[in-house]
């Protein structure tokens, strides 16, 4: 974090600090939400609006918080948040926020929330830290429809909820791959992500923490 | 600047934070409370439309509560099969009556054997809220609303019946957690379109005899009114629904109360 300017710190997380790709944080809520991808942008804007607004709030008040409780002071913050954006999806989104179901309540437990309130947001002043939460928000939209434009696609046909491929079960010829449209299929295609990612940007390729020996015949006796 | 490390002052910081948020949560939830109920209520009217086959695509508010005031709001007692007064279950008006939550009443409901419960529903309340439409005096619809466990939920849906009480007009299930692409094709519009003139009910009265078939109806089958297609993928799924249809239609459920009807008893 040595290089703080408002561009370094707004633009950094989508590709070369990428909080799924290179952080591996928000697995979770990047496997359950990105069946569809106005499901899926429903949710990347509301992950923005809370890493930044809890950002924002835990800078504004991080002179005052004594060490002891920092922690739970966060989680409040954050949980507070969560739980606004979620009355606001009900109130004004009401078929989006039945899709999401829990997930959005979910956003609480998003590692990428509260990584950034205790590792940026703590140390930094309250403009750069809003930053700092826009950008990690983007950083998690972009892997996010990522895959969910692969899933919407292959698994459904479709994008955002237009038919581009018409399936066999509505009197197309697209023979749909349920796979996609499980969980694990986002495991494929982030871990795909993360390969490409690391082909074109080779400093992310981490060091390996072990080494295997050469097999020798000998130890199996 | 004073030691930020006391008790004192991490007591402070913490009650003061407790009541910022808990102002934030409550004034939100308190500003937003309205839009979300008219959102709940536009949601089942739009179920239960969907379920008559009378909701156009593109409608508006507006338009889905227009249609909705053709209905009638009933309550049922499912044992006599007899309209009761919404009084009796302690609500002014028959549509703020929720099933589902009385089903989990124990004044309100029956709790099932594992015999006489194919549904896999546990409790089923004694009173039902049904949607009765008629015009110049004839029935034309009446949507009961209908539930039971799939695979790996239970399936909450509607099914509305023509004027005969037997031919089913449409079904239609708001809520499933069902595989996608596989068990959740139960919302599939295609799907749905076969039940489309299908009968319940066959000569003997009260027995209903909906079956869900693999590999297509056989259009020489003498049975082929009551029968329909089966999610292909999805056995499981498709007995659920089997189960819960001929649960719901039987006489633990609106049977009673459907020949009532037919004879212009009710």
């Amino acid at each position: 974090m040595a290089d703080t300017s408002a561009k370094q710190v707004l633009f950094g997380p989508i590709f070369s600090n990428n909080p799924i790709a290179l952080q591996i944080l928000g697995i979770c809520s990047a496997l359950a939400v990105t069946t569809s991808l106005n499901v899926t942008i429903v949710m990347c804007i509301s992950v923005i609006a809370v890493t930044a607004f809890s950002n924002l709030a835990v800078s504004l008040v991080r002179t005052q918080i004594p060490n002891s409780i920092r922690i739970i002071v966060q989680m409040t913050i954050i949980a507070s948040l969560v739980i606004v954006v979620d009355q606001v999806l009900k109130a004004y989104a009401y078929e989006i926020s039945k899709q999401l179901s829990v997930f959005v309540g979910l956003i609480i437990t998003n590692c990428i929330v509260m990584g950034r309130a205790e590792g940026f947001a703590m140390k930094n002043g309250p403009a750069l830290s809003f930053l700092d939460g826009i950008g990690n928000g983007l950083g998690y939209s972009v892997m996010l429809l990522f895959i969910a434009f692969f899933r919407e696609l292959l698994g459904a046909g479709s994008l955002f909820g237009i038919t581009l491929l018409p399936t066999i079960n509505e009197g197309g010829w697209y023979v749909p791959n349920g796979l996609l449209l499980l969980p694990p299929s986002a495991f494929f295609i982030i871990g795909l992500a993360i390969w490409g990612l690391r082909a074109w940007k080779p400093d992310q390729v981490e060091e390996a923490d072990y080494k295997m020996s050469r097999h020798k015949a000998k130890e199996a006796f | 600047m004073a030691n930020k490390e006391t008790v004192s002052r991490t007591l402070i910081v913490a009650l003061a934070l407790c009541i910022v948020c808990s102002v934030v949560v409550s004034t939100a939830a308190v500003m937003l409370k309205p839009a979300q109920v008219t959102n709940q209520n536009l949601d089942i009217k739009s179920n239960i439309l969907a379920a008559a086959g009378m909701l156009e695509a593109g409608a508006t508010p507006a338009d889905i509560e227009e249609q909705f005031q053709r209905f009638e709001v009933r309550l049922l007692d499912l044992d006599t099969g007899e309209y009761v007064d919404p009084q009796s279950v302690g609500f002014e008006d028959a549509m703020k009556y929720d099933m589902y939550k009385a089903a989990s009443d124990p004044a309100l409901s029956t709790v099932l054997g594992s015999s006489e419960d194919p549904a896999g529903i546990k409790r089923r309340p004694n009173v039902a809220k049904i949607f009765i439409l008629t015009e110049n005096g004839e029935l034309q619809r009446v949507v009961l609303p209908v539930h039971g466990y799939g695979l790996w939920s239970t399936l909450y849906g509607f099914v509305s019946l023509e004027g005969d009480a037997n031919t089913i007009e449409g079904l239609g299930f708001y809520s499933h957690a069902e595989t996608p692409g596989l068990g959740g094709e139960v919302d599939n519009p295609r799907w749905k379109q076969q039940w489309v003139g299908k009968t319940v009910y066959g000569d003997q009265a009260g027995q209903p005899e909906i079956r869900l078939v693999k590999g297509g109806v056989d259009p020489n089958d003498p049975n082929g009114e009551h029968r329909v297609d089966a999610l292909s993928g999805a056995t499981l799924t498709s007995r659920g629904v089997e189960n819960l249809l001929n649960y719901w239609m039987g006489e633990n459920g609106y049977a009673t109360f459907l020949q009532k009807l037919r004879q212009g008893e009710v």
